[in-house]
């Protein structure tokens, strides 16, 4: 057929024989991408008179968003928070090896650190679109160092920080840059904490609340003033106390603002957080739940001993501990396992699932016009999944990137 | 006329698609030659649809050359909005089948000149050698497209204001909310569906039963504007029992006699696979 399309020649690729998540559901339809964009056929088939020049059978697949995970410590031998002669190269391949999960954006993940390594690493490692080389960073996430000594859990304390000269300058003191920076986690309750909680936020920063020992109205004012995320549910935290729930009291507060949503990442490998409390939290807020893998320079990796920041660490089994201890120090479970592991323990439907590991967290960093979901316009990373939700194929910008 | 009387509504819808697919294989369409239908929206024609969907998955029909000519669509709704007969034949039709997008025509209700959009829409049909069949439905007050009660019998497309009746019946489509279904639409012409070389009435359920008796059974009458097709030579209509619930025993009796001829219509249904 002769092509007639007015608004671009770029090449149209229609998905065919596959269900998509949209609207919160799986339905049967096609899947139209062009330019990378997830593109509307009916206005194509009306306004444009056009119509696709290549077709691709998923035979029966599930097209889900791209998985996006907020809290990635490394992988694959590498470990973000280290300063390696070749920063960009370790983020690499960490970013190509994800693809096999289905995870198609993320954000590299620094634990605690001494000031030399965030003015290393953040001066190498950018906001960059995915591709066929890797998944896409959105920024980095820097989990410490102005968090709780007692709720430091594998973090090493002697890196530890507060804001002793009023805040801001102690960021930029400690972190060298914001650029870059997607997600900071910081503990509520330290002293000066507010201003912070604020700039970061009006910077468009996603401030997390977490390695700390904030009651309810500690973890409720910082909300007010702009905190949006709280890091691995439960763990690092004081626990719920009927009382004073403390940060987890967040998922069922009356006092968030009516407009504004408050996210919370769990780590649903089966080890981290209790299958009952997984469901509590899934029940109590489940439009806030993040999947995050929280994943470390072991994932991927034999079982063995491997450095994480400047500690060692042991796996053993899916298991990964501070070395010599029994304190989790990360979880080696991948973002695919975390979506599996997740449904089958909180019994939620496919879509939840696959919401929470992709459309939550594009909510929660503000980006879920192009990420995270199948809508027009949106950006065309996708993950295809069997019924299993096993990962069979990836695609970013409308490019497969991956497939088993 | 040809009275088809099916048992119930997906046999006529079956039966209704098979007669189409015949059409279009037996016309053996080409790029130099396009069979030209034209085409309904509504409840009616959805089970037909289906079916024609059906056969195209199957591999034994194509739309690539047929031109099609929906009968009309609302006036100032968007385009995307769900109930806009856009929507309805992307949805229900043409994201299912083979057809050129180009080839697919609807007039656009939101257009600033609509009186020159209907004109277009008229010459379109001309240049497209006119239309081979004109498959349409009844209202229940037996209009057809939006020509409501009191249209000319030899109209051509324009822009109707809707009658009171057809705003009730479309309401349960709005949300049962009456002020936001459309008061005006583009119409093709009982004239211009006239002009057809052959026209299909669908006609299902018994609430359009009074409408039928009164377009095949009375006389023509621009209240019942389907009646003109009583001087059409090649009408079918196609319809369901309980469509024949007001009409005379001796008119049924003697249509459902005639199914052995009718049936030789469909009967083999033909395929572009054995071509």
């Amino acid at each position: 057929m002769p092509t007639n399309k007015s608004v671009s020649k770029a090449p149209i690729t229609q998905f065919v024989n596959c269900r998509i998540l949209r609207d919160h559901k799986l339905q049967r339809e096609d899947l139209w991408v062009r330019e990378g964009r997830i593109l509307d056929p009916e206005k194509l088939f009306f306004d444009e008179e056009g119509y696709a020049d290549q077709r691709v059978d998923c035979e029966g697949l599930i097209i889900a968003p791209g998985f996006i995970d907020v809290q990635i410590n490394g992988g694959y031998g590498i470990d973000f928070s280290q300063a390696t002669s070749n920063v960009r190269g370790g983020v690499a391949l960490v970013a190509k090896k994800i693809l096999e999960h289905g995870v198609t954006s993320f954000l590299p993940t620094l634990v605690t650190s001494p000031p030399n390594i965030y003015h290393k690493v953040l001066t190498e490692v950018k906001v960059q679109s995915g591709g066929v080389e890797g998944a896409g960073v959105l920024g980095c996430h820097l989990e410490g160092p102005f968090i709780s000594l007692e709720k430091k859990g594998a973090h090493p304390e002697q890196y530890l920080r507060s804001f002793q000269s009023g805040g801001m300058l102690d960021l930029i003191e400690t972190y060298g840059t914001l650029d870059n920076v997607a997600m900071v986690t910081l503990a509520p309750e330290l002293p000066n904490s507010e201003k912070v909680v604020r700039e970061l936020a009006q910077r468009g920063i996603t401030v997390s609340l977490g390695h700390s020992v904030a009651n309810l109205s500690q973890a409720e004012e910082a909300v007010q003033n702009g905190a949006s995320f709280i890091t691995h549910l439960f763990n690092a935290m004081l626990p719920f106390h009927h009382r004073d729930p403390g940060i987890v009291g967040l998922l069922t507060s009356d006092q968030v603002p009516q407009d504004r949503t408050v996210f919370y990442g769990m780590i649903a490998d089966g080890i981290h957080t209790n299958s009952a409390a997984l469901r509590i939290a899934h029940r109590a807020h489940p439009t806030g739940l993040v999947l995050v893998t929280d994943a470390i320079t072991a994932m991927g990796l034999p079982p063995g001993r491997h450095t994480l920041g400047q500690q060692v660490i042991e796996i053993q089994g899916l298991h990964a501990y501070v070395a010599g201890t029994k304190t989790l120090s990360g979880s080696i479970a991948t973002m695919d396992m975390c979506v599996r592991h997740f449904k089958q323990a909180s019994g939620c439907s496919v879509e939840q699932a696959l919401e929470a590991a992709s459309l939550h967290p594009a909510q929660l960093l503000g980006i879920s016009r192009c990420k995270g979901t199948l809508d027009y316009g949106a950006d065309a990373d996708l993950v295809l999944l069997d019924d299993a939700l096993n990962v069979r194929a990836t695609y970013i910008a409308g490019q497969e990137v991956w497939r088993k | 006329m040809r009275l088809v009387i099916l048992e119930d509504y997906d046999l006529a819808s079956e039966w209704a698609a098979k007669y189409i697919r015949n059409r279009i294989i037996q016309f053996k369409p080409s790029a130099d030659r396009y069979f030209t239908l034209g085409l309904p929206t509504g409840s009616t024609p959805f089970g037909c649809y289906k079916k024609l969907i059906e056969f195209y998955k199957n591999g034994d029909l194509s739309f690539k050359y047929v031109k099609t000519f929906n009968m009309d669509e609302y006036v100032g709704l968007p385009r995307a909005h769900p109930e806009s007969y856009h929507s309805y034949m992307w949805n229900n039709f043409f994201k299912h089948i083979d057809i050129d997008p180009a080839n697919a025509s609807i007039l656009d209700g939101n257009i600033t000149d609509l009186e020159a959009e209907c004109e277009a829409f008229e010459k379109k049909i001309t240049e497209a050698g006119g239309i081979d069949l004109f498959v349409g439905g009844i209202g229940p007050d037996g209009h057809i497209a939006f020509n409501e009660p009191g249209s000319s019998l030899v109209s051509r497309t324009r822009v109707k204001t809707l009658a009171k009746d057809t705003i009730v019946a479309n309401a349960r489509f709005f949300g049962n909310d009456l002020s936001k279904v459309p008061t005006m639409a583009l119409t093709v012409g009982v004239g211009t569906v006239m002009d057809a070389r052959e026209v299909m009435i669908l006609i299902t359920g018994a609430h359009k039963a009074f409408a039928l008796y009164k377009a095949i059974e009375e006389g023509v009458n621009h209240m019942w504007t389907v009646s003109a097709f009583q001087q059409h030579p090649r009408t079918i209509f196609v319809c369901d029992e309980d469509a024949t619930l007001e009409l005379r025993v001796k008119t049924v009796k003697y249509f459902k006699g005639l199914m052995h001829v009718h049936n030789r219509l469909v009967d083999p249904v033909l395929s572009i696979k054995d071509q």
